[in-house]
């Protein structure tokens, strides 16, 4: 079992709840935009907590109500690539990258830096500021910078929201490689048909909550 | 007039003194209350929003007489301190550096409570996720992106201070080599008949030392604004 996962949390005034449980690969939510997508994926990462509910990650339990359990975000070991992507923008692409590697344990850096630059084709951008990447190369540091911290598992937010046309071909094709080279459990946010049934092993359908 | 004489460098190293230690004394208060303020919810906010003001829109002399009533001898803050740290503030120059602190702080409390909300706390949230501590997040994340913020507010201080006169005559009272700082000494130096030189010397003295805060603070916004212009380009 990847993700365990049955919460309630509260988004503005309305209440969602979720319950699903997936097995290995990538598990596709799909829904319009403003269906609370975003808010369980912060839910699962630990930086909202739900109302109730359980949630677990390959056996880990992050959030237990009952059992009164909530790791903070830091110990989730969760690789969280924002749609808005997030790079620190006082640092250089280097240090942003270098970021959660740091932080990780030596035995949690299933991923070398020099391996991460190849596989994602960023070597080049290493000492630019990241107000000067293009969108498909910005989403690539996004997507090594989570990479690079040790995750557990992956939390996708439209990660081809902010790249152009011409480069979501490479996107995708990366996190194909991603989904199919790591065996990392994914969790793939998107309200794109065709890009969902070409990525996903499942497609969990995510309805809008009026209200 | 090239010179400055042996009272007149006593008057300068006395102000830089005062405003130098009071800017330090203050700063971590001021911080912690910009933080409170840009980052807490909490009931009574309001109210402290308006008390850390108060020095800004009070009189500087009302202010002042506040502080005798708190400072003072048998005044329970200035009990507590003279007992417990063994501080006391009147008629000496630590009294006009808890003036200076006292009317610098409103400004100091803005700039950084400005800076403190202007921080994506988005990029908080993904230094969390990448694995800092709140501690480790607030060090590489938070303070840096409301460094010049919170330098403005230091310089701010500092200027503010430095030209403090109502609550300081009032609080300190205006002793030479103890608590006559620059804008003291000129308004000493107006009360004497044929000082004229003297105050235009003071004078100029204190345009000079408000130039060069300026410049100072100039540079640092521009510092901070070229770090800007390189993430840019």
């Amino acid at each position: 079992m990847s993700f365990d996962v049955d919460v309630t949390i509260r988004r503005g005034s309305s209440r969602l709840s979720y319950t699903f449980k997936t097995g290995k690969g990538l598990t596709a939510l799909f829904g319009p935009s403003g269906a609370g997508k975003t808010s369980l994926l912060d839910a699962i990462a630990g930086l909202v907590r739900p109302l109730s509910g359980r949630i677990a990650v390959s056996g880990t339990v992050l959030f237990d109500k009952a059992e009164r359990i909530n790791l903070h975000p830091e110990q989730r070991r969760c690789g969280y690539v924002f749609q808005d992507l997030r790079l620190f923008p006082h640092k250089s692409v280097r240090a942003n990258l270098e970021f959660g590697w740091k932080l990780a344990a030596y035995h949690e850096r299933w991923l070398s830096f020099e391996t991460a630059l190849d596989f994602l084709g960023i070597g080049h951008l290493l000492d630019r500021m990241p107000a000067t990447l293009s969108g498909g190369e910005a989403q690539r540091v996004a997507i090594g910078r989570a990479l690079l911290s040790g995750p557990r598992f992956l939390l996708l937010d439209e990660p081809l929201a902010s790249v152009d046309a011409e480069r979501r071909g490479e996107i995708l094709r990366l996190i194909e490689r991603v989904r199919d080279e790591l065996a990392l459990p994914i969790l793939y946010v998107s309200h794109d048909r065709p890009e969902v049934e070409r990525l996903a092993d499942r497609i969990i359908p995510v309805e809008r909550v009026e209200g | 007039m090239t010179s400055l004489s042996p009272q007149e460098w006593e008057v300068l190293l006395l102000s830089l003194k005062v405003s130098t230690v009071a800017i330090l004394a203050v700063l971590p208060l001021a911080f912690a209350l910009a933080w409170m303020l840009a980052r807490w919810r909490f009931p009574g906010k309001v109210l402290v929003d308006a008390l850390v003001h108060l020095p800004l829109v009070l009189p500087p002399v009302v202010t002042g007489w506040l502080l005798l009533l708190a400072f003072g001898t048998n005044a329970p803050l200035g009990r507590f301190f003279s007992e417990y740290l063994g501080l006391t503030f009147l008629f000496r120059w630590t009294g006009a550096a808890l003036a200076a602190a006292v009317m610098a702080l409103p400004l100091m409390v803005r700039a950084m409570r400005l800076s403190l909300e202007a921080v994506d706390t988005r990029l908080e949230s993904a230094a969390r996720t990448l694995g800092a501590s709140r501690l480790r997040t607030f060090a590489s994340i938070t303070l840096p992106l409301a460094s010049s913020g919170i330098l403005a507010g230091l310089v701010l201080g500092l200027a503010r201070s430095v030209g403090e006169f109502g609550a300081t005559i009032t609080f300190a009272s205006n002793i030479p080599g103890e608590t006559q700082t620059l804008p003291l000494a000129i308004y000493s130096a107006l009360q004497i008949p044929g000082s004229e030189l003297q105050v235009v010397r003071l004078a100029v003295l204190s345009v000079l030392l408000s130039v060069g805060a300026l410049v100072l603070s100039e540079w640092l916004a521009r510092r901070s604004g070229q770090g800007k212009v390189r993430h840019v380009l």
